[in-house]
């Protein structure tokens, strides 16, 4: 058997994931189970997006944090204080005349009280970052509108 | 001599043997860092930041479409309790209205849309609301599409076309402050 083509083969796999890789570039320290949604926008350019997590801590920083919801940005907890800081930050590595495109991707659990989550939406409300997703999946068993809307 | 010689190295083949081991392994370090991350969410535009709230009282009644979920995440629409999966056809209805209703919008455009929750809500519920009333706007706009251009309605679609549309049915959705009795 000739496996001349094997190489071949294996190296569009390899494209495949290559392409669809992202590398996770935060480790989640708290639970988020993002719940389901069916109008759907999908977030295209990921340089333009900044996540914040809200969630209960994970099993292992229990004890250390409690189990009462949680804000998490870039790789740490946060206070909502730490809110404007984080945006700014990323900010400045977006090309200024892209500032206004600059999407924030609210990952929060499906069980966390909106308590918390109005607090961030006033924080961010007051830093001036108005465009917000919140992050969602497809319900595989509903039916949306069957619009993809913007 | 040197000729043959020559023709022997050009002849020469690199062996490519180990050329699958070595995709083979960059193939299984990707297969195993990947993270098939599914970036979709509903995007919303938060009204910008200003101390007073918005005062929908000046608005008329028959305008107002006003959905308030208390901690326990149950829904009152319009004074009535009601069951999440009617929220979506009872907006439509409410913001369409085709029967010229005294009670609902006088028409579309002036239809508006006031969502207010609790701070025990779950944000779940929350989302779930949201997406409700979202899609209720989505399937109008769509409806109209279809009717006047023969197209369903796309974000791709013709940039006049889908003005038209927006501009004929404009989604207005104003949050107001949650109220907090509920336990967070």
């Amino acid at each position: 058997m000739s496996t001349a083509s094997l190489p071949d083969i294996i190296f569009m796999l390899l494209f495949f994931f290559m392409v669809v890789t992202v590398l996770r570039d935060a480790e989640l320290k708290v639970k988020v189970t993002t719940p389901y949604a069916t109008e759907l926008t999908k977030l295209e350019e990921k340089s333009l997006v900044n996540y914040l997590y809200i969630g209960k801590p994970v099993e292992r920083y229990r004890e250390l944090y409690g189990t009462k919801p949680r804000i998490q940005l870039g790789d740490k907890f946060a206070n909502l204080n730490d809110i404007p800081l984080f945006l700014e930050r990323h900010k400045i590595k977006v090309p200024e005349a892209r500032h206004g495109q600059i999407t924030s991707s609210l990952r929060v659990d499906g069980e966390v009280t909106m308590g918390i989550v109005q607090d961030v939406k006033t924080q961010l409300r007051k830093s001036g970052q108005l465009k917000v997703n919140y992050s969602a999946r497809k319900d595989p068993k509903r039916k949306g509108s069957g619009v993809a809307s913007e | 001599m040197a000729k043959t010689s020559a023709r022997d190295r050009m002849s020469n083949e690199i062996n490519a043997g180990s050329m699958a081991d070595i995709a083979f392994l960059l193939l299984i370090f990707f297969l195993v860092t990947t993270t098939i991350v599914e970036d979709k969410g509903i995007t919303v535009k938060l009204p910008p930041w200003s101390e007073e709230e918005p005062d929908i009282t000046k608005l008329k009644t028959r305008n107002v479409f006003s959905v308030l979920v208390n901690a326990q995440d149950m829904l009152l629409v319009r004074g009535e309790a009601m069951p999440i999966e009617q929220l979506r056809e009872k907006a439509k209805i409410f913001i369409a209205n085709p029967y010229n209703d005294e009670t609902m919008a006088e028409k579309p455009t002036k239809a508006i849309i006031s969502l207010k929750n609790d701070r025990g809500t779950s944000y779940g519920v929350y989302l779930q609301v949201y997406n409700e009333l979202k899609a209720a706007y989505n399937e109008l706009w769509d409806e109209l599409s279809r009717q006047r251009y023969g197209v369903p309605y796309s974000e791709d679609m013709k940039f006049a076309w889908k003005k038209s549309i927006r501009d004929e049915i404009p989604f207005v959705l104003s949050e107001a402050e949650p109220t907090a009795f509920g336990e967070e």
